[in-house]
């Protein structure tokens, strides 16, 4: 069953990679961010199942997206790959630190202290003069193990980039949910007694939920720095932040492809709402998540999965 | 004395000013089954919970198998072997009972360290075996499908029960497994859990008020008062004791008017 599950989203990904060759640029950079983004929804949907949502997830996705930016500026270093994972492992630490703070609490605690934290780094950049304040600075463009495209090759480059990282997330996430460490997400959420009177430490089941969704925070930040070739503060604030909870309850905590489709339709009727009403596009959007939450609440997800038992029952 | 696998010497718990135990002296050989019974607020379930590590004692020691457990934290505890059932079902309430038994089974399987449960598989052949073999030992297999929190009070004990077993403890304690469960249903529950727990060949202390109980399973009843063991021995000797039938096992009416006190 599991084997099965695979190649379906192997096939997802394939042909993502192939729509390149035949969609307009704007669609390619759209899906780019979007993809980005889904990076960042995966690392919510890990908290989600265990109960646990972050109102500042923002915070990794900014610190991922300024050390980007700053090392390419200091050190010349140009490489999109190295970049991303320099990216995704600073925000990596910055979590692994939080969480000895973090990994205690729960429910609205832990979202508004999430909340608070990146704030915090938002208030910090904002003061930075050095950093251009509230106008960010510019992030250098991307070399790709040497090879340094120019504007369509450069759009097409990164967005495979953005596929890939993509596509190496969702497998080793995948193989995550199914070990024993992911697989007690919901046992955390349901009885934290029974789970340490079983022997497992929840505090440290949480701490590993905050330092993965912290590291894909930091790779969607990098890869966002790397696409909008521009970081600023804005990226650590709480709008950021609800965003992505938006697109996880749109999304649906049920399977890792889920935050990337989720991802691409939010971006999709975002620029949609944008182009026909100017004025109201938020309004379209909250008419969205209203709907979501009334007809689907499990997200979207839930509807991939109404599909494959469709399709499987004879 | 080295056949004993528990072993508590001047065991006390004090909460400020609050003596909830004391002087408790008692050591318990493999594969027996002891029942500790006692008044409300006697002590019964701090002692339950000194041994599990969820309360630290503040005076005396306990041996467990030879090692000194005290003050150790609970998850350690269980990992050498001693697990717990609860008073109130503790069970994950959103999952089925064979979610519940497996995930238990995996946990108890699994490698100590870190890494280990990144790398080990929560379905893994072995655990869903043993979660079979539970659910069948335990009698809740025809339940496999139901979500626990759906779950009937006498099942939802019996799977409490079941998921303390997994890990293949030694020494397991059972708090209250009857309360909560009909007078009916009683009998056949503890039917049900003490030959399991005699085929898993695990020692057992149970803490019952019900005294038909406790006479009809315990090989050696501990008698609480105050806060310590004021009677030890077979059923028939320790209930016949007179100060036990005065303080725990006497007129019924003594029982409804004590003061509720649970730690």
């Amino acid at each position: 069953m599991r084997r099965g599950s695979q190649i379906p989203v192997s096939l997802a990904f394939l042909a993502a990679a192939a729509a390149a060759f035949v969609l307009p640029d704007w669609m390619i950079s759209l899906a780019t961010i979007a993809f980005a983004n889904g990076l960042v929804v995966l690392g919510l949907i890990v908290m989600w199942r265990a109960g646990l949502v972050s109102f500042g997830q923002a915070l990794y996705y900014c610190v991922g997206a300024y050390t980007v930016a700053l090392i390419a500026r200091w050190s010349g270093l140009t490489d999109a790959l190295a970049l991303v994972l320099i990216g995704g492992l600073s925000a990596g630490v910055v979590s692994f630190v939080l969480g000895f703070l973090v990994a205690r609490y729960r429910e609205i605690f832990f979202a508004m202290l999430s909340l608070a934290l990146s704030m915090i780094l938002y208030g910090v950049l904002v003061k930075t003069e050095s950093l251009g304040s509230t106008d960010g600075f510019s992030v250098v463009i991307p070399t790709f193990l040497g090879y340094a495209p120019h504007q369509e090759q450069l759009v097409l480059a990164l967005y495979w980039l953005v596929l890939a990282v993509c596509a190496i997330a969702a497998a080793l996430i995948h193989a995550y949910f199914h070990s024993l460490a992911g697989a007690l997400a919901v046992p955390v959420r349901d009885n934290e007694i029974r789970l340490e009177f079983l022997g497992m430490s929840v505090s440290r089941l949480v701490h590993t939920k905050l330092v993965i969704s912290g590291l894909l925070a930091g790779a969607g930040g990098a890869l966002a720095a790397l696409v909008v070739g521009h970081v600023d503060p804005n990226m650590s604030y709480w709008t950021t932040s609800g965003e992505f909870v938006f697109i996880t309850v749109l999304a649906g905590a049920g399977s890792v492809g889920a935050a990337f489709v989720g991802s691409l339709v939010f971006e999709s009727i975002r620029s949609l709402a944008f182009a026909i009403i100017p004025q109201l596009w938020q309004m379209l959007l909250g008419s969205v998540l209203l709907l979501t939450i009334l007809f689907l609440p499990h997200g979207l997800g839930s509807l991939l999965g109404r599909l494959r038992r469709r399709l499987g029952a004879p | 004395m080295s056949a004993s696998i528990l072993s508590v010497r001047d065991l006390g718990k004090r909460f400020g000013s609050m003596v909830a135990a004391r002087d408790i002296t008692v050591s318990v050989p493999a594969r027996q089954t002891v029942s500790v019974i006692g008044a409300n607020g006697a002590g019964k379930t701090t002692f339950i919970n000194m041994i599990t590590g969820h309360l630290r004692p503040t005076k005396g020691t306990i041996h467990f198998e030879d090692r000194d457990i005290t003050g150790l934290p609970s998850r350690n505890i269980k990992r050498m072997g001693i697990s717990r059932s609860f008073q109130v079902a503790q069970i994950f309430g959103s999952l089925t009972v064979f979610e519940n038994m497996c995930a238990a089974a995996a946990i108890g399987r699994a490698p100590r360290n870190f890494m280990g449960h990144v790398l080990t598989r929560l379905r893994s052949r072995e655990s869903i075996a043993e979660a079979e073999t539970l659910m069948e030992l335990f009698e809740i297999a025809r339940y496999r499908n139901m979500i626990a929190a759906n779950l009937p009070q006498g099942v939802r004990k019996l799977l409490d029960i079941g998921m303390a077993v997994a890990g293949s403890p030694r020494l397991l304690l059972l708090d209250e497994p009857t309360s909560g469960i009909s007078i009916e249903e009683k009998f056949n529950l503890m039917q049900v859990v003490m030959s399991a727990l005699r085929n898993r060949k695990i020692t057992v202390l149970f803490v019952e008020h019900d005294m038909e109980i406790v006479e009809r399973f315990a090989e050696r009843v501990l008698a609480f008062y105050e806060g310590t063991v004021i009677a030890d021995g077979p059923p028939t000797v320790t209930l016949a004791d007179p100060r036990v039938q005065a303080l725990i096992s006497g007129p019924k009416l003594q029982r409804a008017g004590s003061v509720v006190t649970n730690v």
